[in-house]
Order: C-alpha cells, then structure tokens, then sequence
C-alpha cells in the first residue's frame, strides 16, 4: 500500500478517515438530541434551532469555516476560553473534525429526525402505560425502532466528513500530516504540475471509501429494518 | 376494588362533567362518539390530564388536582388494551407479553403468564413477531401484555373497533373471560350494543359529556326508560346455573329457583351462565298458559312501562330470575290492562334464546 501511496498521499488518507470517525462519533449523540427535540418537543426558539443547525448547509463552506475560525479560534470567545482548559482547534486535526462535524450536522439530524417522526407516538404511550419509565420507552421502543435512521444518518455524516473542503481549509488550513485531508490533498496536487496521477490515486480512493460505507449503511439498514418491521 | 372516577375537563367548547364508580366485573363506558368516552378512559390512563378531578383505584390516587397529585402513566399500573392493538414490531410475542411484566412489582398480585398465555391461545405464538400476526392474534396478545403487567385496572378503549365481524366474534369470548376471571375493574369503553349486552356487568352511559345512568348492567338492561342499545336490541340479562343437560338437547337451568330451557349448551352442571333474553322474544300473558309450545314460563308482576310515539311499548317484569323485559303494542298493553304491579307471565321459546347470547358470568 505505502509503495503505491507517497507518505504524503497516505497520510493525508489516514487523517481523513481519523478526522471523519471523530466527527461522526462525536456529533451523533448530539445529533440524536436535537433530532428527537425537533422530531417531538415543543418549545419556543425550535424553528431558530432547526434554523441553526440546517445553516451550514446553505452558507457557503468558506462562511461556516471562518465563522469557526472566529469562535473557535484561539483568539475567538468560545476558542479562548477553551485553550485556557487545553483544548486547541485551530490548525489542529481535531479542528478539521470540528469542521467536518459542524458541516455533516444538518445531514445527520435530518436522517434521524425524519426517522423518530415515523415511529407512532402511540407505540411510546403504550410502554408507558405498561410501567416503563420515560429514558426506558426510549431505551426499549424508540432507539430499536430509529437504529435504521441513525445508521443512515452516521454513514451520511461520515461520507460528507470524508469529502468536506471549503470549512476545513478556511478553518484549519492545509498542513500535511497535521491538517491536510483527502480533499485538501487533492487539490495540492492538483495546484503543482505533473501531480495528476497522485491527485487521480486520491480520487479512486476517496469513491472508494463513499462507495463502501454507502453499501455498508444500506445492507445494515436492510438488516435492521426487517427485524424492526416484525417479521 | 373499586376505581372512583371524579373530573371536569373542558376543551374545544365541549364541557365534561362525570363522576362515577368501576366496582370489580366489567364497566361498560358507553355512550356515541364525542361523548367524552375517550377523554375518560385517558384521564384514568394520566395520558390527559383533566383541569380538575380526582381519580383512585381503592386508597391509591391516581390522580387528585386539588391535592396535586399526579401520578404519572408509568407508576398508575394499568394494562391498557389499545383498540390498534400496538405491540412493539421489534419485539417477539414473548417480548411484548414479558414488556409490562418486567416493571410490576414482584409481589403485585396477578394471574401466572402459563395461565394467561393458555386462557388467551396464544402459546404458538410466542417467537413469533406482530408482523406475522393477524388481526385476532395481535388483539389475543396485546390483551395478554395488558394483563401481564399486573395492573390494579384494566383499560380497554374500543378494542374490538378495528377487527371485522368474525374476529369480533372470535375475540369477545375472551373478553367474557376476563371478566369472570380477574379480580379487578375493567374500564371498558364501547359504542356497541353487542359488547354492552355480552360484557357489561356495570353500565356508565356517557351523553355530551355528562353521564346519564350509571348502575349495575342487570338493572339498567332491564329498564324499560333507558335502553343503551336501541328498542330494537333491548333485551333482559339472568343468571342462570346449568342443573342438567337433557338426552333430547336441552339444557335446563336454574334462575331465582325457576326452571329454565335452553339449546344445549357446551358448559358443565353447575356452571353458573349469563343469558340475554332479547325484548322482542317475549310474550306476555295475565293467565299461565297452557297447552303451548314455548317450554319457558316465568311468574312475575310488572315493575315498569315505557310507550313511545310509535305503536310499541317495553315492559319490564319483576320475576324470581331477576327483571325480564319484553316488547309488546300499545294495544295489547291496553287489552291486557297491564300497570306496575300487574300479575303477569313472561313466556319465551326456547330455542329464542340465542347462544351467542349465552356466555358464563360471574
């Protein structure tokens, strides 16, 4: 593998992948939160939350980027108080995560959320009158039942942190082995002449991965909604 | 046990106002659609919460909103049977009957899961999912979860609305069995004749929001001034024990010391059965009558009568069986001179007595 792949090439493969399962990790908990939230709950300042989280979608990826590297900058309020308790994301690895997670949110909450919105509210009352505590309904009735909706949404997630770009470079620039991702890669290649060839290895590398959590997500989810249908 | 039901609830410019007692047996909750029916049976649940009214099964309140207590749905201990009857797809029939189980208390009293998973037929079921269930099957289950959960009441909201005449047909036996066979009120609300007529050992009827007679089935059945299910469905309920079965088909029974004969029944001597005698399949008589066909003849005075606009009447009769009533014309009310306290004879064929209308009670 390291003789077909430069140290470079290679390099900036593994800290997508590293980068990508750390957004994904990270941003499904909370993904999971706001997607029920939005999904069931009514309180004042949803439509701003849903706003808020669907906002990296629209805007440019250059405007997300930089509005993180102005609250999350060292120099940022948010950045500043959080490099007083030792965590840095500026032109840090964990700050391409950040980036990436940040840009693959909306997909995520999305795919869950529409996931929760088919679970029948009557199935939950149901658990309820049978005894079981409110986080339990959720334990044993809803999480089973969405699991499809969140596979989705994580591969989803993943495969757009694998391609994220535009926030990544703006965010944490483009620093081989400390920031330098797949797509940062290839368009470094693609800037120097006669560096095609590594930019095109990148590429296949880069449809590969998509193309195998695609089918991974799809055959999980096949699995899953069949046993959740009750057959 | 009893469950007391107190509360007031107002919403959409409709105003509920009820108050009534669940004794032990199956309470019927009848009355048309928007006459409050669902509201009731989810404010016991704790899905709605009334604006004011207290709820308590014996000395447990449920609910009490001027002492602010609120128990929440999960800590009432209910079984709820659904009227889709939502068991969770994911789970095995065993899971779903195991769910509610899982959070009662050790020591709650209740029937043993072999006995509700063989009253209830639902023994081949068991690894199986709902999705491979049919409409009676998942009903069967979702009654036996309910159940399980070793509830201090039964809730049953329309169950059998959604199934077809034959699973209704299928299921009501089973809820004829858990009548007779659990010790606790089961709330059972209905807009069907046929279930109040079969099921109901206490009546709760509800109209616009207000109740309008509440008492013990027998009595209310019998009420020539009420009649839940129609004139033309109006009919008496008895109890009856099996005394034998005769070789030429017929069962004889006991009611109130008279003798009483039916189409064979299925249920052995001494069994003690609930028999419906349709209003309509009575005739009365001032003298005894004799050299006739029908082979039933109860002694009894008439207790009340009810004319209408049209050419009908219903009288009720105070028998030793308990109270009969029968549909006759107003003219014959006036040639037999018939008023409360009439000597009288109701007479009924016996192959009158349908046998779907004949079930065990309590």
């Amino acid at each position: 593998m390291t003789g077909w792949l430069g140290p470079q090439e290679w390099q900036a493969v593994a800290l997508s992948l590293k980068v990508s399962s750390l957004a994904t990790l990270v941003s499904l908990p909370l993904g999971l939160l706001v997607a029920y939230a939005l999904a069931r709950w009514r309180f004042p300042g949803r439509q701003l939350l849903n706003g808020i989280v669907h906002l990296p979608l629209i805007l440019p990826p250059v405007v997300t980027g930089y509005l993180l590297l102005l609250s999350m900058g060292t120099q940022g309020p948010v950045g500043s108080l959080l490099k007083e308790a030792g965590i840095i994301f500026a032109f840090r690895w964990t700050g391409a995560a950040l980036a990436a997670g940040t840009m693959a949110f909306p997909l995520m909450v999305r795919a869950i959320r529409l996931s929760i919105e088919a679970v029948d509210p009557k199935l939950e009352q149901a658990a309820l009158t049978l005894g079981a505590p409110r986080p339990l309904v959720f334990a044993t009735v809803t999480l089973p039942l969405i699991l499809p909706g969140i596979i989705a949404g994580a591969i989803l997630a993943f495969a757009k942190a694998m391609g994220e770009f535009g926030a990544t470079i703006t965010f944490v620039s483009n620093i081989p082995g400390q920031t330098q991702t797949l797509p940062s890669a290839i368009y470094s290649f693609l800037q120097i002449p006669g560096q095609e060839g590594a930019a095109l290895k990148l590429v296949c590398i880069s449809v590969a991965i998509a193309m195998t959590a695609l089918l991974a997500s799809e055959v999980l989810a096949q699995r899953i909604a069949k046993r959740v249908a009750g057959r | 046990m009893t469950l007391s039901v107190r509360l007031r609830h107002g919403f959409g410019g409709f105003a509920l106002d009820i108050a009534f007692e669940a004794p032990p047996g199956l309470t019927v909750l009848f009355g048309r659609s928007g006459s409050g029916k669902t509201t009731v049976i989810n404010a016991v649940s704790g899905l709605l919460r009334p604006e004011s009214g207290r709820i308590a099964v014996d000395d447990t309140v449920l609910l009490d909103r001027a002492a602010r207590i609120d128990l929440p749905v999960h800590r009432r201990r209910l079984g709820y049977i659904f009227q889709d009857a939502r068991l969770f797809p994911h789970m095995s029939v065993r899971q779903n009957l195991g769910y509610g189980r899982f959070f009662a208390p050790r020591a709650a009293p209740g029937l043993k899961p072999d006995r509700v998973i063989e009253m209830l037929g639902i023994g081949a079921l068991l690894d199986r999912r709902p999705g491979a269930l049919s409409g009676g099957e998942k009903s069967r289950v979702a009654i036996g979860r309910a159940l399980l959960a070793r509830p201090r009441i039964l809730l049953a909201d329309e169950p059998l609305a959604a199934l077809d005449e034959a699973r209704k047909a299928e299921i009501l036996p089973y809820f004829e069995r858990l009548r007779d066979e659990v010790q606790i009120p089961i709330l059972y609300v209905s807009h069907s004749a046929t279930e109040v007529a079969r099921l109901a050992t206490t009546i709760v009827a509800l109209k616009a929001g207000r109740v309008e007679r509440a008492g013990p089935a027998r009595d209310l059945l019998a009420d020539p001034a009420f009649t839940p299910t129609g004139i033309r469905d109006a009919g008496a309920i008895l109890s009856a024990r099996i005394v034998a079965h005769h070789p030429d088909g017929l069962t004889e029974l006991d009611a109130g010391g008279q003798p009483l004969l039916l189409p064979r029944v299925a249920q052995p001597e001494g069994q003690v059965l609930r028999i419906r005698i349709a209003a309509q399949d009575v005739i009365l008589s001032r003298a005894r009558p004799e050299g006739l066909s029908a082979l039933n003849i109860l002694p009894g005075t008439v207790a009340a009568i009810r004319t209408g606009e049209g050419p009908g009447a219903l009288v009720s009769l105070q028998t030793p069986a308990g109270l009969i009533l029968a549909r006759l014309t107003r003219r014959s009310l006036d040639a037999m001179q018939l008023a409360p306290g009439t000597p009288c004879h109701a007479v009924m064929k016996t192959v009158a007595i349908a046998p779907d209308a004949v079930g065990p009670a309590r």
